[in-house]
Formats: C-alpha cells, sequence, structure tokens
C-alpha cells in the first residue's frame, strides 16, 4: 500500500495504492491518524482510485476514521471508488453516513504529493 | 473440474496470497469477474479470521484452504487449528464481533456473496469454514454477448 497526501484548500486529500485488507489496515490508519492530528482543522478525502480491493479490516479503517472525525465536526469522504468497493461499502451501510464518489473522470485527479 | 490444497502460516502477508490463488483457481471456471471479485472478498474475510481469532494474531499457526472446482461451481474450505469459537450461531450474527474495535462483518461478507456458508468449530481445536460459489451460467451468457 502506498499513501500519499495533498492538501487542497480545506481538504486534506489522501491518495491510496493498494488492497486494503488485514495486512495494510494498521499501517494505513496510522498514516490517517498522524494526517488527522496534524491538519487539524481539515475534512479528509480518501482517493481510492487505485485500490481494487477493500474487505471488512479495510472497511474497519474507514469507518474508525470517519467516528474519529465526525466526533471533532468533520468531514471524512471517498473519491474514485470503483464499482466492486462500491458494492462492499453499500453492503455494509457505509455509503449512508459517509460520501462516495465514483470513478473520476481519467485526468482529473489532482496529481499526488507526499 | 480441479482441486488446490495449500498450506500457509498465519501471517497478514498470506491474506493477499490466499485471494490470488482463489481468484486464479475461479478463473478457470465460468465466473464473471464480478463473482471473482465477491469471492476474494469471501476468502479475505475467512483467511483473516483463522488468522486474527483463531490464532489471535500468532504468527506460527497453519490455516488450510482447500477449493475445488466442479461443473457446478466452487467449493472453498478454510480451516485453523486455534482456538475456535464458543457459539458459532453468536459469532455469525451481523455486527457481532468479539474485538470492539472490529465491525462483526466477516461472516456478513462471506453470507452475501457464496451461496451457502457452514462453519464448524471446537473449543481448542480450530476452526472450518466452507463455503461454496454456484457459476450462474445464464448470467454469464449475457455478459459474454455484451
Ligand atoms: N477462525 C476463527 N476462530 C475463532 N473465532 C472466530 C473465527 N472466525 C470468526 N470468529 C469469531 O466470530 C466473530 C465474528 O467474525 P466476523 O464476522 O468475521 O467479525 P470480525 O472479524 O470483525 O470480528 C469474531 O469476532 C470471532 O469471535
Ligand atoms: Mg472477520
Amino acid at each position: 500500500m502506498t499513501i500519499m497526501h495533498a492538501i487542497q484548500g480545506r481538504h486534506v486529500r489522501v491518495t491510496l495504492r493498494g488492497d486494503l485488507d488485514l495486512k495494510t489496515a494498521e499501517p494505513l490508519r496510522d498514516a490517517l491518524d498522524k494526517l488527522v492530528d496534524r491538519y487539524r482543522d481539515k475534512n479528509l478525502v480518501l482517493d481510492l482510485t487505485e485500490v481494487d480491493f477493500v474487505d471488512s479490516s479495510g472497511l474497519g479503517v474507514i469507518l474508525g476514521r470517519y467516528r474519529r472525525l465526525s466526533a471533532q465536526g468533520r468531514q471524512i469522504s471517498l473519491a474514485g471508488v470503483k464499482p466492486s468497493v462500491r458494492s462492499i461499502l453499500e453492503l455494509a451501510g457505509v455509503d449512508s453516513i459517509i460520501s462516495i464518489g465514483g470513478d473520476p473522470v481519467r485526468g482529473q485527479t489532482a496529481a499526488p504529493k507526499s | 473440474m480441479n482441486r488446490v490444497e495449500m498450506r500457509f502460516l498465519s501471517l497478514a502477508d498470506n491474506v493477499g496470497l490466499a485471494r490470488i490463488a482463489a481468484a486464479a483457481l475461479a478463473g478457470q471456471a465460468n465466473f464473471s469477474i464480478h463473482d471473482i471479485e465477491e469471492i476474494k472478498v469471501a476468502v479475505s474475510e475467512a483467511v483473516s479470521n483463522a488468522i486474527i481469532h483463531g490464532y489471535e494474531n500468532r504468527p506460527d499457526g497453519w490455516v488450510d484452504l482447500i477449493m475445488e472446482l466442479d461443473q457446478s461451481g466452487m467449493t472453498i474450505i478454510v480451516e485453523d487449528a486455534g482456538v475456535g469459537i464458543a457459539d458459532v450461531e453468536q459469532a455469525r450474527e451481523p455486527a457481532y464481533s468479539k474485538d470492539p474495535e472490529r465491525m462483526g462483518l466477516g461472516f456478513v461478507f462471506m453470507e452475501s456473496f457464496m451461496h451457502g456458508l457452514e462453519v464448524e468449530s471446537t473449543l481448542g481445536r480450530g476452526t472450518q469454514v466452507r463455503m461454496r460459489r454456484f457459476v450462474t451460467l445464464s448470467g454469464e451468457l449475457s455478459r459474454d454477448a455484451q
């Protein structure tokens, strides 16, 4: 899993690449929590354009960050969600609490910076 | 017809390995890409459970993955010799988890994405999860025709 972030106005946009599972859940959680703590006034956007696979361990990381952020009155949203990933999110009911954007038009994603 | 048996250590790295093996075998049958995505989630959940819950994250347990293809579909068995489950019915309930940090969706995903799930477990002995996925021929044909 590679994790890159860029500041875009009121948002921290975090671009993920790889599978979101048991193997990657912990490093991802740590990285996101660091960003959440470092940019205290910003909302979080997770760009999943290059994420092909999410299971319940990965979902746990996303929902955990949602809980942390919303307790502080902040938001988390998902972008670039592939259909296979979307069906997992929907089955878990995540789509009713977190805003989910679909596949972005090619070339429109901002170049990620680390 | 094909049969694959794999045995690997209870390491998080091997969850992805198990998924890839399952996807590759499913690819030999008439499963659609969508079907294979769902099979991968089910395998990922069962293997993750063996590692996290069965072996309580110890890295030295053996996980067995047995997969069989026949004319009508694929059978997948994931087995550990870990702590076992005291109450299987409760464990299978949506949103039930022993670990408050987790969501209890593993069995929900296995159940939703597979056509039949059996769990056998003995405390102190281990757990066997057996799942079956049928090939849905009509859907496959219409997809191929597109
Ligand atoms: N292989 C296993 N060995 C021991 N306990 C298990 C195993 N698989 C599942 N369980 C039990 O069933 C519960 C529910 O599993 P699951 O639905 O995957 O949710 P989660 O993994 O989020 O806890 C687990 O919390 C655990 O107590
Ligand atoms: Mg689980």
